[in-house]
Order: C-alpha cells, then structure tokens, then sequence
C-alpha cells in the first residue's frame, strides 16, 4: 500500500461511568488498528454496542481518545489542538445516520452545503453560490431545494444534503457512520449508487460504518469485523465474505438475511448464545469466548491470552487462537454465488 | 377456511390539511398457522391496517370494511368483545419496543398482568407462567429476568419480552410490527427463529410486517406488498421472488444489494403523498411501463397465476432484470 489517507494505531477509547451503582469505564474500544489507503473504502461492521461508531468519533476527533495514535496522511492528528485541527478539516468530514438531527434546522440547505466552503474561506459571494449549485446538482438534488430548510425535505434528500455538504471541500477522507440505515430501500439504492459514483469521480477513502452486510459487500474494498471493542477480522471483501475464519464473522455472515427464499431458506445459521459481555467487564483472555460456539476449545488459553490480530496471508488479519493452531473454525459456509 | 378475512378496509385520517386516505380497499385472507409478510416502504399503511382492526387507531380515523375473525367482524363488535379478542386472542407487537414497555415495572409484573387480566390467574400462578413464558422466547436464566427492569435488559431481549407478553394468553394470531428493525443482524436471526419456532410449536399465525426483503424471505409463507395505502401484489413467498409481477415490487428486489448481483437499480422519485394521490395508478410516476391507461385509471387487482394476485395494467417481470 502506498502512504495510507488514514492510519490508526491502537486506539484506545475509555468512558468513565458514574452512579447507580455501576462504577468503572466502559471499554468501548480497546486496541484498534487498521489503515485505509488512498481511494479505498473500508467496511467497519459489528454487533450494536461493538463499538463502531466510537472508532469514527475518534477518528473525527469528536471524542478524545484515552489512548493510541491517529494519523492523517502521515500527520499525528490525536493531540492536535482545535486550533491546529483547523486546516486540517478540510480533509475528513463525516456523514452521520440520522439525516434529520444532523443538520441545523435554522439554517437552509444551501447554507448548510455552503458552509464549510465558507469558513474554510475558499469561496464567497456569487461564487459560493455556483460552488454549491454544483454540489446539488452533483448529488441529485434540485437546485430551488437549497433555499428550503431541513425538515422541509424528505429523509433521502437530507441525506443527499449532508453527503453534498461533506464533498463540498473535497475531503481526502469521508467518514460515514450509517448513512443510509434509516432510509426506505429505493432510497437506499439511489444514495448508494451515489456515494460509490462520487467516490469513483472523486477519489476519496472512505470508512463506511454499517450493520447491514450486503451494503458492505456492495461498496467496500475491504472489511474490518469488531467485537466489543477490538477487531476480530480484517480482509479484502471477497476474502471475508467468501472465507470468513473468526467464529464470530462466520456467526455474523450466516445471520445476514437474503431477499431470496430459495437460497435463505438452505442456510445453516449460527446462532450466538446470550448477549454481548458488558463492556465494563469484558471477559479476559479472548473477548469472545463467552459466545464462541467452539468453546472449551481453545481453553485454557482463551482464559488466559488476548489473541492476537495475525495475518494468515493476503491481508487477511484474524484473531483466534484456533486459527493460530490451524484449526480454523468452520462453523459456516459461505453462499456459492459469483463474486 | 382463513382465520382471518379482512375485506375492503379502509381507513380515512381527518387532518387539518384535509383528508389522508392511509388504507384503500385492503383485502386480505389469513390461514390457520400461517406467517404472512406485509411489505412496503415507510408511510404505505402497513401499521395502520393491522392496528385499525383492533380499534387501536386515534378518533381522526375512519375505518371502513370488514374483518371476520372467529364469527365477528372485529370492525363491528361491541367494545366488551373486542376487549376479549384483544390481547387474548389477538396479540400485536408494537414496532417500538423501548416505549411499549413500562420503565417502572419488572418485566415479570408485566406479563403477569396480562395473565392475571385476561385469564385470572392467582399471583404466584402468573409468576409461575411468566418464567416459562420468558423461556419459550428464550431468555437466558429466566428466573432472574423475571425480576427485572426492561433497561437492564438488552434490545433483543426486550423484544423477547414483547413477544413473550403478546404470547401470554396463547393467541391466535400474533401481529408483529418490524420486530426486527432496530435489532442488528445476530438479534434478527434469533427473533426470526424464535416466529418461525412459535407457530411451528403453538401453531400461532403470524402477521409479519417489514420493509425487510430478506426477512420475508426467510419465514413469510405468503406476501403482500403495499404501495400508497394499496395492496399491489400478492403471492406465496416462493412464487412472489421467482416471478414479481408488479413493477414496484420488481423495483424493491432490485434496489437491495445481494451478492454477485450488479448495481443496484433504483426505483427514480419518490411515494407520492397519500393527501393528493395521483389519478390513475398510485405508482405511475415512478413507473418505467406507465402509459396513458395508467396514469388515468387505476388498476384493479387480478389474478394472474395460482394465489397470485397484482394490480397492474402491464404487470411481468422486469425486462432489465431478466437482461
Ligand atoms: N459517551 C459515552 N459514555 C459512556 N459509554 C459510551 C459512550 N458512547 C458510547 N458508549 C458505550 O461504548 C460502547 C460502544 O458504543 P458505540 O456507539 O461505539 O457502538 P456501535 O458499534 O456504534 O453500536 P451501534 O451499532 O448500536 O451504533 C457501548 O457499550 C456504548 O454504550
Ligand atoms: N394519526 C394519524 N393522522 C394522520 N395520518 C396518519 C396518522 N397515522 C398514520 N398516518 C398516515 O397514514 C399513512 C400510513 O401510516 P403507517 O404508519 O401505516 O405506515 P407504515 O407502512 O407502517 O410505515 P413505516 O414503515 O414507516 O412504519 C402514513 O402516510 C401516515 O403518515
Ligand atoms: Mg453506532
Ligand atoms: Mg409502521
């Protein structure tokens, strides 16, 4: 890989909790590593709770991480003060789930669109006006809707707002957690067409967010799979989807519904037993070993010793002391479909 | 014979904007045992429908049609009789979960009270039967969830005790509203199991409404899907994904990804508003095979096959699909 757009290193983020009676930190994400090289899309896909959405909060610098490094085309970004973040956000800019409490309601859509362009003082007067016509056309929104205020459009054309908002200065990298989980299918389809026509156009990585596997497998180069805060998996899509080794991936990929009854209904499904561990106490040694069908195989070292995240070739990264010892789990095959 | 048979239903919202016409001559049949889907994208009157049959609609709605169930139009019988069939006889699982639960209650009171209301059980009775309620659905060591509060409990489990309380009184119908939506992919495969599990083992029939392509898929046995207030196709579950006939439901399969299939198609525009409805068919705006027939009248539904029914002027499968 050339020089990586994104490079985060052991990331680490704690939340202290107080009162009622539960006293220590959430460890919401707990040694996370991964990079996305330039025009690469990566999927970052995991249980509710698993803490996906900490990772891109991190990443955006809206939380503080406890502890890690994140780097920004080879900058160290995770100590930099507002002031210091400022020129540099023009590079990354986030697209969040909810397109209704994401935008300001007082101000227009054209004004939300137009406003990174502003204080980033790279257009003013009749010029940012052209620049953001031409980010609305460009996203497929009719020019007279930049006048109009956020609640006046419907949840698809909010999206398509905020995604014009975040290209307005052409960002290096595009942080989307969940952009399209609350829309209706056909306008899910429109905005995904959208973003991988734009990321073609324009070249941008991306660290796509999302718990919907096939969105995943339709629009990213490669996929990181997290468990309760750390990563289990790492690998090109085809990879993962047509050779997922972690049992929880396995788990995951056999839970994924298809709109086809012929094929869904001949599907084995590993179901995980209970919930996911609180993330206040999670369990020592391997963090998925209270759910890990294949339990007591690896004990007592999955006890005792954090599996480390290995590459078992080709940029496949897992880590499962099974996979180690080379017996890789096959609790589920994938779907025999062309890739 | 169907369990249910719900004709011509209709439900009128008095706004101050005027009229919404939020359901429009739904007819539909339900089998004993039986899982049917209810498909359509947000807004279409899959909620409305199935709450307007138990009278759990705001006084702004009118509701027209009928709906036999055990020898009652539910639409017509006495406020006592439907208070019978509600809940006891007919169960609904809201499409919220976090708010349909009482915050202040342990679970367990909350499914005993449905016991102790409807069949008059004794208190230790209805404790008795909320653990093996609790069990049936699953619960990991019910004898301490029992005792409970829903925010101790996890999403998935709370959806669990939702259907456990729907459950209580052996109903038999169960009418869940996207029991699945909010839930990721490892909880939505439990829940899945558990439906298909309950009428497997209690034999209960299963409403199942969802924008989910895939969850239909998996445990629907027959699928309606609405557009604009409207039933516009019908089908056994195999038959509806081999050859949709409706152009919006060849527009659905199309725009959800699956693996190996190419980009996704989209369905161009968007749901009209149900207060100013297009004059012919509700979908014409958006529809590739929309001529002047279309767009001045609208379509009544037809038979077109064994159990297959659309509502369409040049119903087929979708000829880019098919390339
Ligand atoms: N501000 C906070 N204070 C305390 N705990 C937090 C905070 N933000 C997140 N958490 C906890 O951190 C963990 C990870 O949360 P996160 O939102 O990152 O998960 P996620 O993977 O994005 O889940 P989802 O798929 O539901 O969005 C969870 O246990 C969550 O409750
Ligand atoms: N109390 C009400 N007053 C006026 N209109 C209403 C009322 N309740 C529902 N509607 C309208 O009736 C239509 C059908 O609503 P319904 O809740 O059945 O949709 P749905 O298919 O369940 O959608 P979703 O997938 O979002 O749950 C919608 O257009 C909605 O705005
Ligand atoms: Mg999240
Ligand atoms: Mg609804």
């Amino acid at each position: 890989m050339t020089e990586p757009v994104l490079e985060v290193e052991g990331l680490v983020k704690h939340f202290p909790v107080r009162g009622l009676g539960a006293k220590g930190v959430v460890h919401a994400v707990d040694g996370v590593s991964f990079r996305i090289g330039r025009g690469e899309l990566l999927g970052l896909v995991g249980e509710s709770g698993s803490g996906k959405s900490t990772v891109a909060n991190c990443v955006m610098r809206l939380v503080a991480p406890t502890a890690g490094a994140i780097r920004l085309n080879g900058t160290d970004i995770t100590r930099l003060s507002r002031r210091a973040l400022r020129p540099l956000r023009r590079s990354m800019h986030m697209v969040f789930q909810d397109p209704y409490s994401s935008l300001d309601p007082r101000m227009t859509c054209g004004q939300i669109v137009g406003e990174p362009l502003d204080v980033q003082g790279l257009a003013r007067g009749r010029d940012l006006d052209v620049r953001v016509s031409q980010l609305f056309d460009r996203v497929g929104l009719r020019d007279e809707l930049r006048f109009r205020y956020p609640h006046e459009l419907s949840g698809g054309q909010r999206q398509r707002v905020g995604l014009a908002r975040a290209l307005a200065v052409s960002p290096e990298l595009l942080v989307a957690d969940e952009p399209v989980s609350a829309l209706d299918v056909s306008v899910q389809a429109s905005i995904l067409n959208l973003l991988r026509d734009l990321q073609e156009e324009l070249g941008f990585s991306c660290l796509f967010i999302t718990h919907d596997l096939a969105t995943v497998e339709y629009l990213c180069d490669r996929v990181a799979v997290m468990y309760l805060g750390q990563i289990v998996e790492v690998a090109p899509t085809r990879e993962l989807f047509g050779n997922p080794k972690h049992p929880y991936t396995q788990s995951l990929l056999s839970a994924g519904v298809v709109p086809d009854p012929e094929v869904q209904r001949s599907r084995t499904r590993v179901v995980l037993e209970g919930d996911l561990p609180s993330p206040l106490e999670p369990p020592s040694g391997c963090r998925f070993r209270t759910r890990c069908p294949l339990e007591p195989r690896s004990a007592p070292q999955s006890h005792d010793e954090e599996p480390p995240l290995v590459d078992v070739g080709d940029g496949h990264l897992v880590a499962c002391h099974l996979v180690r010892r080379g017996e890789t789990p096959d609790l589920y095959r994938p779907l025999e479909v062309a890739r | 014979m169907s369990l249910l048979e719900v004709e011509d239903l209709s439900v009128r919202f008095d706004t101050d904007d005027g009229p919404v016409h939020a359901v429009d001559h739904l007819s539909l049949t339900l089998g004993e045992s039986e899982v049917l889907g209810v498909v359509g994208e947000s807004g279409c009157g899959k909620s409305v429908s199935f709450m307007s049959l138990l009278r759990l609609l705001p006084e702004t709605a009118t509701v027209n049609g009928t709906a036999r169930f055990d020898g009652v139009d539910l639409l017509r019988a006495s406020g006592s009789r439907l208070r019978q069939i509600r809940g006891r006889q007919i169960a609904f699982v809201f499409q919220e979960p976090m708010t349909s639960l009482n915050p202040a209650f342990k679970v367990g009171n909350q499914i005993g009270e449905v016991l102790r209301r409807h069949l008059g059980l004794s208190r230790a009775d209805a404790r008795a039967r909320a653990i093996e309620l609790l069990h049936l659905v699953r619960i990991p060591s019910p004898e301490r969830r029992v005792d409970e509060y829903p925010h101790q409990l996890s999403g998935g489990m709370r959806q669990r005790v939702m259907i456990a309380m729907a459950l209580a009184c052996d109903p038999k119908i169960l009418i869940a509203d996207e029991p699945t939506t909010a839930l990721d992919v490892t909880i939505q495969a439990g829940i899945l199991d558990l439906m298909r599990d309950i009428r497997e083992r209690l034999g209960t029939a299963i409403v199942l409404i969802t924008h989910n392509l895939g969850v239909v898929a998996d445990v629907a046995d027959r699928v309606v899907v609405m557009y604009a207030g409207r039933k516009v196709e019908e089908a056994p579950v195999h038959e509806l994904f081999a050859r949709p006939q409706h152009p919006y439901t060849n527009g659905l399969l199309g725009a959800v990804p699956r693996p190996g299939a190419g980009r996704l198609r989209e369905i161009p525009g968007r749901v009209p508003s149900l207060a100013e409805l297009p004059r012919g068919c509700a979908f014409a705006p958006r529809c590739p095979r929309a001529d002047e027939i279309t767009r001045s009248n609208v379509p009544d539904l037809r038979s077109i096959g064994p159990q297959h029914l659309v509502a369409c002027f040049h119903p087929g499968p979708d000829v880019e699909a098919v390339a």
